[in-house]
């Protein structure tokens, strides 16, 4: 015969195993957040002790590590370590395939919430969804064979240019910011539309004076998140710029940003020389800006919240 | 239910626990026994230079067919990356295109060195300058900027386009020291892969370069003769031809075990006359003169 347990014990017992499911979940949940947290922030730490060698421990100027611009370490006699060259690179592909990009991305977006709802988004939303899966290396392979002989040919100076490493960055960027942004624009509430249609406004006149400024911090952080991925961007990058240590003087030039370089001479390079920890600084700027960009974003998506 | 979810989490625990093993005994680096009968098992991970990368992974294969209880694993990541590796003992080889006392912060003396091919490299130009010589005091003037056109030298007028490596490969370590007398070329696009400075030259007028002789298979790159030396096997084996290095292959103090076996048979003749020639290295065991880590040349008695 079963054992029956009085009321009072059934009732502690399936609490008690209850709660032990309730712990085992929570347990679980909290160790894949700490996994989380601790990586980044040992990396953090990692990156910033390292990168911070080389001021310290090699006496390298930081003032002139971020404002020359010869850069010359391996020279025995005088090395020179300047990387403004190829800070500069960076943020002049970042803010080019940005301009580029931002007015493609946002108006595919227009386009396929306000213009064509329907077979608009059939259409374009593969076609960006398909741009995210291709591998940057053959961004930077098509890049390489096509668009720097392209370039060469038809434009002028070498093809290994500000020029083609913007284009390939802004392709890279532009499902980025045309996801976001059309999330932005279809969450926008339906009131807005009808209210302005209802005053008399033309579509146009809705898209241009009420909708995207309603979306605007929400546009902007789709953008700022794209120039993130732009700046972070290597490989393709290193394919189509040159990698030249000069500052560039014009779009045609080829010039070289900080993640090509780190790629070029990180494998050539012995773990603890000076040349390996300036390259250890030069990701450390790299995570300091990623850290700009994710504050600026916070920024505008509070922003948002309070209207 | 829950009984399963234990038998879950145990498994789980299993798999962890096997896993962590296995990695802990990669990390090691190397490992090996050899059986009752002299026969060579075990693995070996080796790493370094990208440029000697598949000559070490064919004879890699062919070894471990020789001997089916080897395993060894051969990865590529730059010669720094390999020397700092076999220096911390995390590889049993690491494989560099540079002597380990031209490198910082590697402690040389503690590794031993083996040149196991040696490699010729001469500048390569777009086949349309029109040039096949070159003296050597032009080449400096050519990679340090004094000359910028093609036609000083009796070329086309073609502007003058450098193609180099980064500031800390081997190879441009190499050029720089035996074909440019140490001079400091002029800024150029900097690009890192053999095959994509080919591509460059080939495609760009005016491109000047520099390349291995295993590189020199078409017509689509000219090599170019130094001082009226032709850049041939021959040559560098005697001698005459300025610009080689050795590739070499370091162990933590002297090799021993698998990692000797497998030097060993790297420079075994079969190897050294067959594996080396296809894979575009000239053989160590034929070169009729040797260099020191200063670059001084002279003849092996």
């Amino acid at each position: 015969m079963e054992k029956v347990l009085p009321a009072k014990d059934r009732l502690l017992k399936s609490n008690k195993s209850g709660l032990n499911g309730e712990l085992r979940g929570k347990m679980l949940v909290i160790l894949c957040a700490i996994i989380m947290i601790s990586a980044t922030i040992s990396i953090t730490i990692f990156l910033g002790t390292k990168g911070m060698q080389s001021f310290t421990k090699n006496g390298i100027s930081l003032i002139e590590f971020l404002t020359s611009t010869k850069w010359n370490p391996t020279d025995k006699a005088s090395p020179m370590y300047g990387v403004l060259p190829f800070i500069f690179g960076s943020f002049a592909v970042t803010f080019l395939s940005a301009l580029v990009a931002a007015p493609l991305g946002i108006g595919g977006a227009i386009f396929m919430t306000e213009i064509a709802p329907s077979w608009g988004k059939k259409i374009l939303q593969p076609v960006v969804e398909l741009l995210v899966g291709i591998p940057s290396v053959v961004y930077g392979f098509i890049g390489l064979s096509v668009l720097v002989p392209f370039i060469r040919e038809n434009v002028g100076g070498l093809g290994f240019s500000l020029l083609a490493g913007t284009i390939v960055l802004s392709i890279m960027i532009l499902p980025t910011i045309t996801t976001i942004a059309t999330d932005a624009m279809s969450s926008l509430p339906n009131h807005l539309r009808e209210g302005s249609y209802a005053l008399g406004a033309t579509r146009w006149q809705t898209i241009r004076k009420v909708l995207v400024p309603a979306a605007m911090p929400s546009l902007l952080t789709a953008i700022i998140l794209g120039m993130a991925r732009a700046f972070g961007e290597a490989l393709a990058v290193q394919m189509v710029i040159g990698n030249v240590r000069d500052l560039p003087s014009s779009i045609l030039d080829a010039s070289a940003t900080l993640t090509t370089i780190i790629t070029l001479n990180m494998g050539h390079t012995t773990y603890g020389s000076v040349e390996n920890n300036t390259l250890w600084s030069m990701g450390l700027i790299l995570l300091i800006m990623s850290f700009a960009f994710i504050l600026l974003i916070r920024y505008l998506s509070s922003r948002r919240k309070l209207r | 239910m829950k009984n399963f979810k234990k038998f879950g989490l145990a498994i789980l625990t299993a798999i962890l626990m096997i896993f962590a093993a296995a990695c802990g005994s990669d990390s090691s680096g190397k490992e090996n026994e050899t059986g009752n009968n002299g026969e060579l098992s075990g693995s070996l991970v080796i790493s370094g230079s990208s440029a000697m990368q598949p000559l070490i992974a064919a004879a890699a294969e062919e070894f471990m067919a020789e001997n089916p209880k080897v395993d060894i694993q051969v990865n590529a990541g730059g010669s720094g990356t390999g020397l700092s590796q076999v220096a911390e003992g995390s590889v049993g080889i690491g494989n560099s295109d540079v002597f380990a006392e031209e490198k910082e912060g590697i402690p040389a003396d503690e590794l031993v060195d083996h040149k196991v091919a040696v490699v010729g490299m001469t500048a390569a130009v777009n086949p349309k300058v029109g040039i096949e010589d070159i003296t050597k005091e032009d080449l400096i003037k050519v990679f340090t900027g004094k000359i910028t056109n093609w036609k000083e030298l009796g070329g086309k007028d073609q502007k003058i386009v450098l193609v180099n490596r980064p500031d800390s490969s081997g190879t441009r370590a190499i050029f720089n020291k035996f074909a440019l007398d140490g001079a400091t070329p002029a800024e150029g696009i900097t690009e890192d892969s053999s095959n994509t400075v080919k591509k460059i030259i080939s495609e760009t007028d005016g491109a000047i370069g520099y390349l291995a002789f295993s590189y020199f298979t078409d017509d689509k790159v000219t090599p170019l003769a130094i001082d009226g030396v032709e850049p041939t096997e021959e040559n560098v084996q005697s001698g005459d031809f300025p610009v080689w290095a050795y590739q070499h292959s370091y162990t933590k103090g002297e090799a021993e075990g698998l990692a000797k076996a497998f030097l060993e048979y790297v420079m075994s003749d079969e190897i050294q006359t067959t594996l080396l020639k296809e894979q575009g290295y000239l053989p160590v065991t034929k070169m009729k003169v040797e260099r020191d880590v200063e670059g001084n040349q002279k003849d092996i008695k």
